[in-house]
C-alpha cells in the first residue's frame, strides 16, 4: 500500500510532476479559455442582435453550460494556488485591481442573463442586456491582460502587452462564440454572424502577430524564443486552423469550425507556457521546478488529479450531449 | 490612509458574509429537491412537480449568486492575503483544488441538467442529477471545512524555514484533513444550513396560510403553500432540537482546542471556577455592550453552567480568563454577543418547531396566526444565525489567522497599498449591496408568481411552456 511515508518519498512513478502540473495548469486554463470563450462570444455577438427571439436564443444556447464552463476557472485557481503556493499568492497579489476588474467582469457577466429573463419590459431588458455585453467582452480582455503580464512579468499596471493579448483573447472568444452559436441556435441568428466569426479570426490572426512581435522586443532573448521549433509549429498550425475554420463556417460545418477554434485557444495557451517555461513567474525570476510544492502533497494531488479529472471529463459528456443540438429560444425548467 | 489590514479584514469579512448566505440557501435546498423529485418522478402527483419547479427555481437563482460570489473569496485569498496562502498554501490549496474538481464541477455540470433538461432527459438520468448537484454542494462544505477546520485546529504539519520565509509542510494528511474541528463543523454546519431553508420555507409558506386562512383572502395554489408548510415543519423538527445538541458538544470542544476564544465567547476575564451560562443577559449600560465582563453581567445565570460546558459536566471547572494569555483578546464583544444571539435563536426555533408541531396534532396548524406570525418572523433567523456563528468563528479566533502558528497582521499580502484595498473595500460595499437587493427582488418575485399551475405540469398532461419537438424524456 502507498503510505504517507512512501508517498513522501520522491515523486509518484518517477514522474516528471513539476512540469506536468506546469503543463496542467495550462491546459485547464485553456479548457476554460476554450469552453468559458463561446460563451463570452456569444455574449459579444448578443451586442449586434436586435431581434429578441435572437436575443432569447443566445441566452438560451448559454443557459445550460456556462456555469459549469466557469468552473475551469475556479479550478485554475485551485489548481495554481494547490500546486506553485507562491506563485499563486504574487501573481494575484501584484495584479490586484486587475484582479477585482476581472471579478466585477465576471459578476456582470453571470448575474445578467439570470436578470435578463426574470422581467420583460424594454428598459429592464436593456440594461442587462448592455451588462451581459460588457461582462461578457471585459472578462476575456482582462483575463488576457493578466496573462500578458504575467508572461512578461510586468508590475500591476495594464501594459502595452496586456492589452494587446487581451485584444486577442476577446476576437478569439468571437471566433468560438460564433461558430457555438451557429451550431446551437442557428435559425434564429442573422447570417451575419457567420461573417463575424471570420472576420474576427482574420482579425485574430493580425493580433497575434502584434503579440508575437512585442513578445520578441520586450522579452529577453525574445527572438531566439520565438524561431523555436514549437512555438513556429504552433504558428503555422495557428494559421491553417484559422483557414480550417474559415471554409468551415462558410461550408456550415459548424462544429468542425468549433473544433477548428477549440484547437486554436489550445494553441494560444501552448505559445504561452512555451515562451514561459522553465519560469513560472517571470516577474520574480521563479522557476517551474523551484516553486512547486513539496513532494507528499504534490504526490497527493497528482493522485486525486488522476482520478477526479476523468469524472469531470464524463460530466461534461453527460451535460453536452443532454443538450445536444439546436436549442430553442427560452428553453427553461 | 486606511490600513490594508484593516481594509483586507473588512473585505473578507464583508464578502464571505454575503458568499455564506447563497451556500447555505443552496445545501438546505438540496435535500428537499431531491426528495421533491423522487416524489414528482415516483408518484407523478401535481404536487411535487409543483415543488420541484418552484423550490428549483430559488436553487438556482442562489446557485448563481452563490457561484459569482464565491470565486471572489477564492481569489481573495491570493489577492490580499498573499503572505497567509504563500505560507500556509500546500495545506489549504490543496482542498480548494479539489473541491473545485470534486464537488463545483459536479454541480454546475449537472445544474444545467436538472435545471434546464426535465424534457430533454428521461426519469433516471434527471433523478441522478438531481443527487448530483445535491452531493455537489455538500462535498464544497466538505472540502471548504477541511480548509477552515484546519485553521481552527491546526494538525499534520511542520513549519518549515524556505528562502528566509517560514512554509508550514503537510506531513501527515490524515491528521491535517481529519482534523479535531473538521467533524463538528461540518455537522453543525449542514444541518443548519437545512434547519435555515426549513425556516425560509415554513415562514414563506405561513405568509400564504396565513392570508388565505386566517384573514380568508382566496389565494391561488392554497395546497402548495400548506405542503410547504407541513413539511418545513417536519424538516425544523429534526433539525432544531439536533442543532442545539451538536452545538453543546461544540462548544466544549472549542474550550478544548480555543480556550482563549472560548474565554472571549463567554466574556471571562479572569481565571476562575464555577462560571456561570448567561443564557439572558441584559445589558444595564453602555459599557456593557461594548466590554461586556461575565462577572458584572445582569442577566440569569445558571450556575456553573459555562464551567459545565467547558468540561462536559463539572460545574467547578476552571475557565481560564482571558488575561492569562499572551496574546491580546479577539473582540470581545462581538464574540460574546453573537455567540449569545445564535444560541438564543437555536432556543426559540426549537420552541417554534413544538410549537407548530403541537397545533398540527390539535389539528389547528393552518389556524393559529400567531404561530404563522412567528414564523414569518423568524424566516430569515436560521441564516442570521449561521452568520453569527461564522463570526463567533472567525472574529473569535482573532489575533491568529492560523490558530497558534500566524497572525492575521501578518497574513496580509506584503505589497498591498492602503489606496488598493480601500478601493476594492468601497467597491464591494456598493456592489454586493446592489447585489442582494437584486437576490432578494428576484426570490420574491419567484414568490410572489407562485408554483406554476396545474395547467402548465406535465403531470397532469400538461405541456411545459416550450418543450421542444421531437424530444423523448417522458418513459
Ligand atoms: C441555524 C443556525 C445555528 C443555530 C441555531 C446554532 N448554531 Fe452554532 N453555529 C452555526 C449555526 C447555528 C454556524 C453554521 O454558523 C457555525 C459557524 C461555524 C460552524 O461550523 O457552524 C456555528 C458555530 C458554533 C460554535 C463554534 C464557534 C467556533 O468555532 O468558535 C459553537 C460552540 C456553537 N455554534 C454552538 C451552538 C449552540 C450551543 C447552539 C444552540 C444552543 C447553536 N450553536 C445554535
Ligand atoms: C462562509 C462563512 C464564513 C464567514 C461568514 C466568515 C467570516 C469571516 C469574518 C467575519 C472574518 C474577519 C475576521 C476578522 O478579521 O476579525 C473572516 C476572516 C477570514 N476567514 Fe472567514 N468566514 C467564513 C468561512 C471561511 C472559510 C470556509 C475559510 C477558509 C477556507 C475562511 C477563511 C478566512 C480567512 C483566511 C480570513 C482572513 C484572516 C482573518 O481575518 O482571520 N473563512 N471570515
Ligand atoms: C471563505 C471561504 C470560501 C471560499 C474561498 C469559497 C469558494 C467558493 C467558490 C470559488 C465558489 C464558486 C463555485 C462555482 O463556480 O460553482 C463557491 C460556491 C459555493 N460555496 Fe463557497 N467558498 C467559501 C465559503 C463557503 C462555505 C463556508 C460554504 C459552506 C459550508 C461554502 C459552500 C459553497 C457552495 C455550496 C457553493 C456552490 C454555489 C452555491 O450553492 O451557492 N462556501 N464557493
Amino acid at each position: 500500500m502507498i503510505s504517507a511515508s512512501t508517498l513522501a518519498d520522491g515523486p509518484l512513478l518517477g514522474l516528471p510532476l513539476p512540469e506536468l502540473w506546469f503543463a496542467l495548469l495550462f491546459a485547464i486554463f485553456g479548457t476554460f479559455l476554450f469552453l468559458d470563450g463561446f460563451d463570452f462570444g456569444a455574449g459579444a455577438i448578443f451586442a449586434t442582435l436586435e431581434d429578441e427571439t435572437a436575443r432569447e436564443a443566445v441566452l438560451s444556447a448559454i443557459g445550460p453550460f456556462w456555469d459549469g464552463n466557469e468552473v475551469w476557472l475556479v479550478v485554475f485557481g485551485g489548481a495554481l494556488f494547490a500546486s506553485f503556493p507562491a506563485v499563486y499568492a504574487d501573481l494575484f497579489s501584484r495584479h490586484y485591481l486587475l484582479m477585482f476588474a476581472i471579478l466585477g467582469a465576471l459578476i456582470l457577466r453571470g448575474l445578467a442573463p439570470e436578470m435578463y429573463e426574470q422581467r420583460h419590459d424594454e428598459g429592464w431588458q436593456r440594461w442587462w442586456g448592455r451588462s451581459f455585453v460588457a461582462g461578457s467582452v471585459l472578462a476575456p480582455f482582462l483575463l488576457g491582460a493578466f496573462a500578458g503580464n504575467w508572461l512578461v512579468g510586468a508590475d500591476r499596471s495594464l501594459t502595452l502587452v496586456g492589452f494587446v493579448v487581451g485584444v486577442t483573447v476577446v476576437l478569439l472568444t468571437v471566433v468560438s462564440g460564433a461558430a457555438f452559436l451557429r451550431l446551437k441556435a442557428g435559425e434564429y441568428l442573422p447570417d451575419a454572424v457567420t461573417a463575424y466569426g471570420v472576420r474576427a479570426v482574420v482579425g485574430y490572426l493580425g493580433a497575434v502577430v502584434v503579440t508575437l512581435a512585442l513578445l520578441a522586443v520586450r522579452l529577453p532573448d525574445g527572438i531566439d524564443t520565438l524561431l523555436s521549433p514549437a512555438v513556429v509549429a504552433l504558428v503555422v498550425a495557428s494559421i491553417g486552423l484559422a483557414a480550417g475554420y474559415a471554409v468551415a463556417m462558410r461550408r456550415g460545418a459548424h462544429l468542425a469550425a468549433l473544433a477548428a477554434s477549440g484547437g486554436l485557444t489550445y494553441g494560444l495557451v501552448a505559445v504561452v507556457a512555451v515562451v514561459m517555461y522553465p519560469l513560472i513567474d517571470p516577474a520574480v525570476g521563479a522557476t517551474v521546478e523551484g516553486s512547486i510544492v513539496s513532494t507528499l502533497p504534490l504526490n497527493l494531488m497528482s493522485i486525486g488529479a488522476a482520478i477526479l479529472l476523468p469524472l469531470v471529463v464524463t460530466y461534461f459528456v453527460v451535460l453536452y450531449s443532454a443538450f445536444r443540438g439546436p436549442v430553442e429560444p427560452g428553453e427553461a425548467y | 490612509m486606511i490600513d490594508p489590514v484593516i481594509a483586507s479584514r473588512l473585505q473578507f469579512a464583508l464578502t464571505t458574509i454575503v458568499h455564506i448566505i447563497f451556500p447555505v440557501m443552496s445545501m438546505g435546498l438540496a435535500p428537499f429537491l431531491v426528495y421533491f423529485t423522487w416524489k414528482d418522478i415516483r408518484t407523478d402527483e401535481a404536487i411535487y412537480e409543483q415543488l420541484r419547479r418552484f423550490w428549483t427555481k430559488i436553487f438556482a437563482i442562489s446557485f448563481v449568486v452563490g457561484t459569482v460570489t464565491g470565486i471572489v473569496l477564492e481569489f481573495e485569498f491570493g489577492t490580499n492575503f498573499a503572505a497567509f496562502s504563500t505560507t500556509a498554501g500546500e495545506l489549504f490549496g490543496g482542498p480548494l483544488a479539489v473541491e473545485g474538481m470534486m464537488a463545483f464541477m459536479l454541480e454546475a455540470t449537472f445544474l444545467g441538467v436538472f435545471v434546464f433538461g426535465r424534457d430533454r432527459v428521461g426519469d433516471k438520468l434527471y433523478m441522478v442529477s438531481a443527487v448530483a448537484v445535491g452531493l455537489g454542494t455538500w462535498l464544497s462544505a466538505v472540502w471548504i471545512l477541511i480548509a477552515n477546520s484546519w485553521m481552527q485546529t491546526p494538525r499534520g504539519y511542520e513549519l518549515v524555514t524556505e528562502n528566509g520565509q517560514t512554509v508550514v509542510h503537510l506531513v501527515d494528511p490524515m491528521a491535517a484533513y481529519l482534523n479535531p474541528r473538521f467533524g463538528y463543523m461540518f455537522v453543525h454546519m449542514q444541518n443548519a444550513a437545512v434547519e435555515s431553508v426549513a425556516l425560509f420555507m415554513a415562514g414563506v409558506a405561513a405568509y400564504y396560510v396565513f392570508r388565505h386562512h386566517v384573514w380568508g383572502v382566496q389565494i391561488r395554489n392554497v395546497e402548495f403553500w400548506e405542503a410547504t408548510l407541513k413539511i418545513a415543519l417536519v424538516a425544523l423538527l429534526i433539525t432544531a432540537p439536533l442543532q442545539v445538541l451538536h452545538g453543546d458538544m461544540y462548544g466544549r470542544h472549542v474550550a478544548e482546542t480555543q480556550p482563549q476564544k472560548f474565554a472571549a465567547m463567554e466574556a471571562v476575564w479572569d481565571t476562575e471556577s464555577y462560571v456561570p451560562e448567561y443564557i439572558v443577559a441584559v445589558p444595564t449600560s453602555l459599557e456593557d455592550i461594548t466590554d461586556p465582563r461575565a462577572k458584572d453581567l445582569f442577566g440569569i445565570g445558571i450556575p456553573g453552567g459555562a464551567s459545565w460546558l467547558a468540561s462536559g459536566g463539572d460545574p467547578s471547572a476552571e475557565i481560564r480568563g482571558l488575561n492569562s494569555f499572551d496574546t491580546e483578546s479577539p473582540p470581545v464583544a462581538i464574540v460574546f454577543w453573537a455567540f449569545r444571539a445564535m444560541v438564543g435563536l437555536g432556543f426559540w426555533f426549537i420552541l417554534l418547531a413544538f410549537w407548530g408541531g403541537y397545533r398540527w396534532y390539535t389539528g389547528e396548524l393552518f389556524e393559529d396566526g400567531l404561530l404563522h406570525k412567528a414564523l414569518m418572523a423568524s424566516s430569515l433567523g436560521g441564516i442570521a444565525a449561521t452568520e453569527l456563528g461564522w463570526i463567533v468563528t472567525e472574529v473569535g479566533r482573532q489575533p491568529w489567522v492560523i490558530q497558534g502558528v500566524m497572525k492575521t497582521s501578518d497574513g496580509v499580502s506584503p505589497g498591498l497599498t492602503g489606496t488598493e484595498a480601500a478601493i476594492t473595500l468601497a467597491g464591494f460595499a456598493l456592489v454586493y449591496g446592489g447585489l442582494l437587493v437584486l437576490y432578494t427582488y428576484v426570490v420574491v418575485r419567484i414568490i410572489r408568481g407562485g408554483p406554476p399551475s396545474r395547467g402548465e405540469l406535465r403531470s397532469v398532461g400538461g405541456q411545459s411552456a416550450e418543450s421542444p419537438a421531437g424530444v423523448t424524456g417522458d418513459d
